[in-house]
């Protein structure tokens, strides 16, 4: 995903001389291709993620469209307040990209895991948050957030994730993405943990369950016809991320649905059960520990028609 | 309309916020008197800007990062017409446009703030777009307080536009040594404060900040400075009194959050004013003056503490400054204990 954002980037850049990159000191043999292609447009900013937010503000206040680039939590809770006051209150064409969300860095520990940002970034106003599922969506989101004017968040895996949409027709920010159809139970997933969905989709399929399957990519604003609609016509709607339970994208799903008048569905909210990681391990690792690899996602889902 | 000298938009930002205090219960007072010469002499004397065009491509952008002394450029626009010194009685109301804080939803305003720290940051980001595109036709000045370089993002800043060597970027701090509880030093000593900016690369400009004659010649120094061949970012530290043209204000810990109270608080402070008055201003709150009236300083007495009355029992020996009021070398003298 990371490769993928750059790419993209540096293609957009190309053409539009007011892209920006700042890097907090981070993206080692990653952001060369950027840098290379767009010297001009590339800053370090060093290791100072506060002035980093601030200064995209004023840089954006300018003209600019500033992408800030950093890992985990640096980008993000570091540097929170910046982005509250300064872009998102300014209204400022900054994008925060985040590497690393969920347990992407599972052994480095507790500190590098972003597994808070979605529920704390969903809750500042005039912040679009985004998070692809594989580097399809990775591309699409990259180049709606350029489109995009205003402040943004693109919350990215790592290296390894692969495609998994062949393609995506008509990508639009807001909007959910269906895979399957199916039957009685819905999982809606976000981010990077989609690779484990499809797998827990495969295996659901074989097990004679027949589930449908949705990305979002959008977080916020949350896709609510898409919801709603799942929620009148299947049973369960299972949401799943590589984040805490409270606050994040399963959070928003129960928001929409606690407030609709009638509907079927039941929900399953699958990710961290509010804690922090304390295991060492990685990212494969983690998830199954913590209940959200493609077993444990089969397991809770088939516990539901016990 | 000729244009106001410095001098006499200095006197109406006090006055003016004399009364947005006093109507509102709003806090600061002390803040603004002491920041009042620092953009009195910037909107008079440096920058450039058009009142009836704000976003003006080639204007001098300003951020005010000590946004609690907001009233100071209400007072300052509203003079200047960007819009009705009617308005400023609004301040802190319910429907205003005039926060306490200072806003970019007003005309005139480049930049919000109020939470501290992040102001010269955002100044960095507009100098260093400038300086990207090579526009050289308008500076970036970011008023500080020096209570604000507490933090630690100033500093993030600070090496950034040293690195970035933003010589279109000039910082002011005023540096009235005072913060929210007690004095800068008893609160985190931040003295030699000039060898700090200098060990980070800046050029550094010392001045008394409440003497008109003084802050301009600094500013024109910072051009002269920011010419120069290492193209480094110039800060303007300018001494200045907390509380200042009002002597019982004056170094007062108790009007960082009091306001001037009905009575004789109020009338006390306009007649102060009164006694500095330039020729040609107009107030348009008490226009013949107040009669002097009697203080009743002692009504004050145990509203504040500075911290040394904690007595707290910490094992090292704190360094303590001690002010009278309307000095400047007293709050130089640094008593160890």
């Amino acid at each position: 995903m990371r490769d993928t954002f750059v790419r993209t980037l540096a293609e957009l850049a190309k053409k539009d001389k007011n892209i920006e990159l700042v890097t907090g000191d981070l993206g080692f043999g990653v952001l060369k291709p950027f840098w290379e292609q767009c010297p001009d447009q590339f800053t370090n900013a060093g290791i100072a993620e506060q002035n980093m937010a601030s200064m995209a503000a004023g840089m954006a206040m300018e003209g600019k469209t500033v992408f800030i680039y950093s890992i985990g939590n640096f980008p993000t809770l570091r540097c929170l307040e910046q982005i509250r006051n300064d872009c998102a209150y300014h209204q400022a064409d900054v994008k925060i990209v985040c590497i690393g969300g969920g347990f992407v860095y599972g052994s480095l520990g507790m500190s590098h895991q972003a597994t808070e940002d979605l529920a704390i970034l969903r809750a500042l106003p005039d912040i679009l948050v985004m998070a692809p599922a594989d580097l399809v969506e990775a591309e699409e989101c990259t180049k709606a957030l350029a489109r995009q004017k205003g402040t943004g968040y693109l919350r990215l895996g790592r290296g390894e994730e692969k495609r998994i949409h062949e393609k995506i027709e008509n990508f639009q920010i807001g909007k959910a993405i269906k895979v399957h159809d199916g039957e009685r139970t819905v999982i809606f997933s976000t981010g990077a943990i989609f690779e484990e969905v499809t797998r827990a989709y495969e295996e659901l399929r074989e097990k004679g369950y027949n589930p449908a399957v949705y990305t979002f990519p959008t977080v916020k604003p949350i896709d609510r016809e898409t919801i709603e609609n799942a929620a009148k016509n299947f049973d369960i709607v299972v949401t799943v991320e590589e984040h805490n339970i409270i606050g994040g994208f399963g959070g928003a799903v129960a928001e929409v649905m606690a407030e609709m008048k009638e509907r079927k569905a039941r929900l399953l909210r699958i990710g961290l059960n509010d804690e922090y990681s304390i295991r060492v391990g990685d990212q494969k690792y983690l998830r199954q520990q913590y209940g959200m690899d493609c077993s444990a996602i089969v397991n809770k889902i088939r516990r539901q028609f016990e | 309309m000729k244009k106001m000298t410095s001098e006499q938009l200095a006197w109406l930002i006090r006055r003016h916020s004399v009364e947005m205090t006093h109507l509102s219960g709003g806090s600061h007072i002390g803040s603004i008197l002491s920041v009042a010469d620092i953009v009195a002499v910037l909107y008079a004397d440096v920058m450039k800007y058009k009142a009836h065009e704000p976003q003006w491509k080639e204007r001098d952008r300003l951020i005010l990062s000590k946004g609690h002394a907001g009233a100071a450029i209400y007072a300052a626009l509203s003079e200047e017409g960007f819009f009705p010194v009617e308005e400023l009685k609004t301040h802190y109301a319910n429907g205003s446009r005039l926060s306490g804080h200072v806003s970019h939803h007003l005309p005139g305003v480049d930049f919000s703030t109020g939470s501290l720290g992040h102001g010269l940051s955002a100044a960095v980001g507009m100098a260093y777009a400038a300086k990207k595109d090579r526009i050289t036709d308008h500076r970036v000045f970011a008023v500080l307080g020096d209570g604000e370089c507490d933090e630690g993002s100033v500093w993030e800043a600070v090496l950034f536009a040293n690195h970035y060597r933003l010589n279109n970027l000039i910082a002011i701090v005023d540096h009235n040594r005072m913060q929210s509880l007690d004095f800068n030093e008893n609160t985190l000593e931040i003295e030699d404060f000039g060898l700090k900016w200098r060990a980070f690369g800046w050029n550094v400009i010392e001045i008394n900040g409440n003497s008109h004659k003084e802050l301009k010649s600094a500013f024109g120094a910072a051009d002269k400075l920011s010419s120069e061949v290492l193209h480094k970012p110039t800060v303007i530290i300018a001494d200045t009194i907390k509380g200042y043209g009002i002597k019982f204000m004056e170094n007062n810990i108790l009007w960082h959050y009091r306001f001037p109270h009905e009575g004789w608080e109020y009338d006390g402070a306009v007649y102060e004013l009164y006694q500095s008055k330039p020729e040609g201003v107009r107030d348009p709150y008490t226009p013949d003056g107040i009669q002097r009236p009697e203080l009743h300083l002692e009504e004050l007495e145990g509203k504040w503490a500075f911290t040394e009355t904690w007595n707290t029992t910490y094992p090292e020996p704190m360094r303590r400054v001690y002010a009278k009021p309307g000095t400047l070398e007293a709050v130089h003298r640094i008593l160890e204990e």
